[in-house]
């Protein structure tokens, strides 16, 4: 028997022979979506709402984490201020490949209420690169709960293993 | 005790360092003098009858065409449930004051509040540093005259108007569209 020789870049031609493989991790990654929390100001307590008993994000395999280590996705829930963008930066850089951000509220998605103050940053995404953004001041735990589903559908079509998004000015 | 009888007290003890108290609209105020607030606030808490033992409030106000920066001072007595408010003039310049830290302890959170915002040095106090914007803040945001920067270590502060942003990546994705449209016409079946 000889020994078979692959190709170098074995990326392209393991990926075509297991893009059925690719299909289920991908279901099993779209069903236990970890996410970090953090929420900022009221809309906060709304993301509360989203992993109690009434919302149960829970049947979607999405779980509450406290590190980024551990987290899949962030919900930055509230008013980012310049100070904390930083911190926000800093902590998806710690979060594994792949990874996703969901936008929740007006002050997160474009600064909101308080877009016109000097210590508000106008949109994470200037920070970081957002999938979803969850309208709403607060959104309902309900909206939040769809915009998991989009973040689901997301997933579902995407290759996973070629995928990385660096923050905005980041080495990596 | 009512603020009127404080004050009395006050003009008493200190003459012509402590001005006239105003109109009572919400509360009335009297005018101290920069050099003999520490004194004046010292008496207000240790003087039996007073007690002022609480310090309320400290802010400021910029007021660009005096060119002044006040700041304010509340007291309440819990024991005597009374209460005057106190104010400074500050050359807006270089606004400096002695420090009340060491007549009540809770001025000293109040203090960096006030030097972050309005940019007022308070000399002696142990820690004056900024609480609640970054170290590297450029400027005091609630002069009436501040600027801002333009964004903050990189994080821009623009944000665009969305209805121009939506057009403008609408064309995108229609150029996007009509050129693979047209790879897909063009080479495939030539």
């Amino acid at each position: 028997m000889t020994a078979r020789t692959m190709d170098a870049g074995t990326g392209d031609v393991t990926l075509f022979h297991t893009s059925q493989l690719d299909k289920l991790i991908n279901m099993a990654r779209e069903n236990s979506l970890w996410y970090l929390l953090f929420g900022l100001a009221c809309c906060g307590i709304e993301l509360m709402q989203f992993g109690g008993p009434r919302a149960d994000v829970m049947r979607f395999g999405a779980i509450p984490r406290a590190s980024p280590r551990q987290a899949d996705f962030m919900i930055v829930a509230g008013t980012l201020t310049y100070k904390m963008a930083e911190r926000a930066k800093l902590l998806y850089d710690q979060m594994p490949e792949p990874k996703y951000v969901i936008s929740m509220g007006s002050c997160s998605n474009c600064g909101g209420l308080f877009q016109l103050g000097y210590s508000v940053c106008k949109g994470v995404d200037k920070v970081i690169p957002v999938d979803v953004y969850v309208p709403g001041c607060p959104p309902r735990p309900e909206a939040l709960t769809e915009g998991l589903i989009r973040l689901q559908e997301l997933i579902r079509s995407e290759p996973w293993a070629t995928k990385r998004r660096p923050a905005k000015g980041s080495a990596a | 005790m009512t603020t009127t009888e404080i004050h009395d007290r006050l003009k008493a003890r200190f003459g012509d360092d402590v001005g006239p108290l105003s109109e009572p609209k919400i509360d009335a105020f009297a005018v101290v003098t920069r050099e003999r607030i520490v004194e004046v606030c010292t008496f207000l808490r240790d003087e039996p009858g007073l007690e002022l033992d609480f310090l309320e409030d400290l802010t400021a106000l910029d007021w660009p065409k005096n060119n002044q920066i006040e700041v304010v001072y509340h007291l309440l007595s819990y024991r005597h449930r009374h209460s005057i408010v106190l104010k400074v003039q500050l050359d807006r310049a270089a606004p400096s004051i002695s420090t009340v830290e060491g007549v009540w302890k809770t001025a000293n959170w109040f203090e960096r509040e006030v030097y972050d915002l309005f940019g007022v040095t308070f000399a002696g106090h142990p820690d004056l540093r900024r609480i609640m914007l970054p170290d590297d803040w450029i400027g005091h945001p609630l002069r009436k005259d501040y600027q801002e920067t333009g964004g903050y270590h990189g994080f821009s502060n623009v944000r665009e108007n969305p209805l121009v942003e939506l057009k403008r990546l609408d064309d995108v994705r229609r150029a996007e569209a009509a050129k693979a449209a047209g790879g897909v016409d063009g080479p495939a079946k030539a």
